[in-house]
């Protein structure tokens, strides 16, 4: 569903080759690099943790909303988030395929995965309790993925550029489809307009964690914005989503769980408060509500899976034999 | 929906329909218990498109007897289900939701192919979209049980296991059909896989007259749950 900037430091040296200036040449005539083009290193294995760790957001994140498939409450509705789900994971498999350009198989970054060691959105260590969180994180999610994702639809890298301009406008279609199952919830019964608002207030702070880190704990985006892969700093990003969320939940009639939430006239913003980022910390570093839950779902449906891969890799030989 | 329950008027045509109908939804349901749980990224799409294209159906179908199709899904009891009891088993492993969705398919294309040409407009309709969306269905799980009936000493083991277990319950899938032309089709790909055929024997029976496994019960609780829990709510 979405690249969270995590900003992992990369710890190589700047470069000064002829070659890694003319690759920054490249970059600042906003040319796109292609796959088979010469890169810096530390390009590729930036490119490469942040593709993958958008790919495995894309395919954890199908298990909070699958996990209301089986009780949603309506045919028309039930078709919706399947096909929603359904998407998500086109997206990672877009989405490891462009990491595939790179030089890495989809095997080692799901081994990566599976084993913990890569990381993946925080927001999808959280639990989907009512069916109001369907339309919550279709509303809110997919709407902090779109702010994060429009820009890196002019990534320098080629691949992950494209696959981006198709995936922003499947997540533009889940948010209006998240914000319209609100709608209905708030133009619902009592209970119904209730369980929205209490959706809201359990995602509303985790979702402006999608963002990542504030400015001024992550200096390491410079290399990023200096090779255009991010245009657009966490805190910027974070302020445009504020803004174009915070009317449209009033116009739901309901309220944000923030007391310090105010529109600032004079700069034309919606002023927020404080970011519980000891939270954040604690649920990238492994203690989210649903970490535990999330990662093992993963591993038990690639062991459950494992007697499957082999059969069919076991059938493909005996016919390559025959053939 | 402002009642908690439903009573319907069972003529021919509805019976028929509901038969059809809760054949694709329950077996639809089932299919997407599999998301984000399958073996591999490409199956995790695989079964989401079938299981769509099959609760798809189940709609189009619904909506053709002139009854809701959310109060036909959410507001009936197990008694007034007519699905065939094998949509209703549980999904087991992967063998067995692939041997169970190609035996079920070959039936229902066989059905749709049959329907295309009914007076009954609406049904040719439906069929005509449905079997091309069926077609697709058989060939990938029969490309499916090829591979695990023909892949590894385990895969094979569990695709018989399968077999074994749901030949009894294809009477009730074939009944509408001539089974003859069915095994035609589910034979050859049978030895392809180099599975072993059950004997016709015993068949259960009793889906389509209301009388069900015990799962159908657990799976419409939990289907159901918003709709029962919130009468007359609209979502
Ligand atoms: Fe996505
Ligand atoms: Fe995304
Ligand atoms: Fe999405």
């Amino acid at each position: 569903m979405y690249s969270q900037a995590l900003n992992t430091k990369d710890t190589a040296a700047a470069d000064s080759s002829p070659q890694a200036d003319r690759f920054q040449a490249r970059i600042d005539a906003e040319e796109r690099i292609e796959p088979n083009d010469w890169m810096p290193d530390a390009y590729r294995r930036t490119l490469i943790r942040q593709i993958s760790q958008h790919a495995h957001s894309e395919i954890v994140g199908m298990l909070p909303e699958g996990n209301w498939i089986t009780r949603a409450p309506s045919l028309r509705r039930k078709a919706a988030l399947l096909a929603k789900v359904q998407d998500e994971g086109g997206h990672g498999l877009y989405l490891y395929s462009a990491a595939e350009t790179l030089g890495v198989s989809r095997e080692e970054l799901t081994d990566q995965l599976l084993s913990g060691r890569a990381k993946y959105s925080s927001i999808f260590n959280y639990p989907t309790l009512s069916w109001a969180d369907i339309g919550t994180i279709g509303w809110l999610v997919d709407g902090a993925a779109i702010m994060n994702q429009i820009p890196l639809c002019r990534c320098s890298f080629g691949p992950y550029a494209r696959a981006m301009i198709r995936v922003c406008r499947e997540e533009s279609f889940h948010q209006r489809q998240g914000y319209e199952i609100m709608l209905t919830l708030c133009r619902g019964t009592a209970e119904q307009k209730a369980m929205a608002q209490d959706a809201l207030n359990r995602w509303w702070w985790p979702c402006l964690m999608m963002f990542g880190p504030p400015d001024t704990e992550s200096a390491h985006s410079d290399t990023s914005m200096r090779w255009k892969i991010k245009r657009f700093t966490n805190d910027a990003l974070r302020q445009k989503f504020v803004d174009a969320t915070v009317p449209q939940g009033h116009f739901l009639g309901l309220t944000f769980p923030d007391p310090d939430l105010r529109f600032d006239e004079a700069a034309g913003h919606w002023r927020f408060g404080t970011i519980d980022w000891d939270e954040f910390r604690r649920v990238l570093a492994g203690n989210g509500p649903c970490n535990r839950e999330r990662l093992s779902a993963r591993q038990k449906a690639h062991a459950d899976g494992a007697w499957v891969r082999e059969a069919a890799l076991a059938h493909a030989a005996k016919h390559r034999k025959a053939a | 929906m402002a009642t908690t329950s439903i009573t319907i008027d069972e003529t021919p045509r509805v019976r028929s329909f509901l038969a059809l109908a809760d054949d694709a939804l329950i077996l639809g349901h089932r299919t997407s218990e599999w998301t984000g749980h399958a073996p591999t990224l490409e199956e995790e799409l695989a079964l989401a498109n079938i299981a769509l294209d099959l609760i798809g159906q189940a709609r189009a179908l619904y909506q053709a007897t002139g009854y809701a199709e959310d109060e036909l899904a959410y507001l009936r009891d197990p008694p007034q289900f007519r699905n065939a009891l094998l949509a209703e088993l549980p999904n087991g492993d992967f063998a067995f939701t692939i041997a169970r969705l190609f035996l079920v398919s070959v039936a229902s294309d066989l059905l749709w192919r049959g329907a295309m040409g009914s007076d009954d407009p609406d049904l040719a309709a439906i069929a005509a979209k449905a079997e091309k969306e069926t077609a697709y269905h058989v060939r990938h799980t029969a490309e499916w049980l090829i591979r695990l009936g023909d892949g590894t000493g385990e895969s094979h083991r569990r695709a018989q296991d399968a077999i074994e277990t749901l030949w009894a319950y294809t009477g009730e899938v074939t009944a509408g059909i001539d089974r003859a032309a069915w095994l035609r089709v589910v034979s050859p790909i049978l030895v392809r896989a180099t599975l072993t055929q059950p004997a016709d024997g015993w068949m259960q029976s009793g889906g389509r007259d209301g009388r069900h496994t015990e799962h159908l019960g657990h799976l419409l609780a939990e289907m159901q749950i918003l709709p029962r829990s919130y009468p007359g709510a609209v979502w």
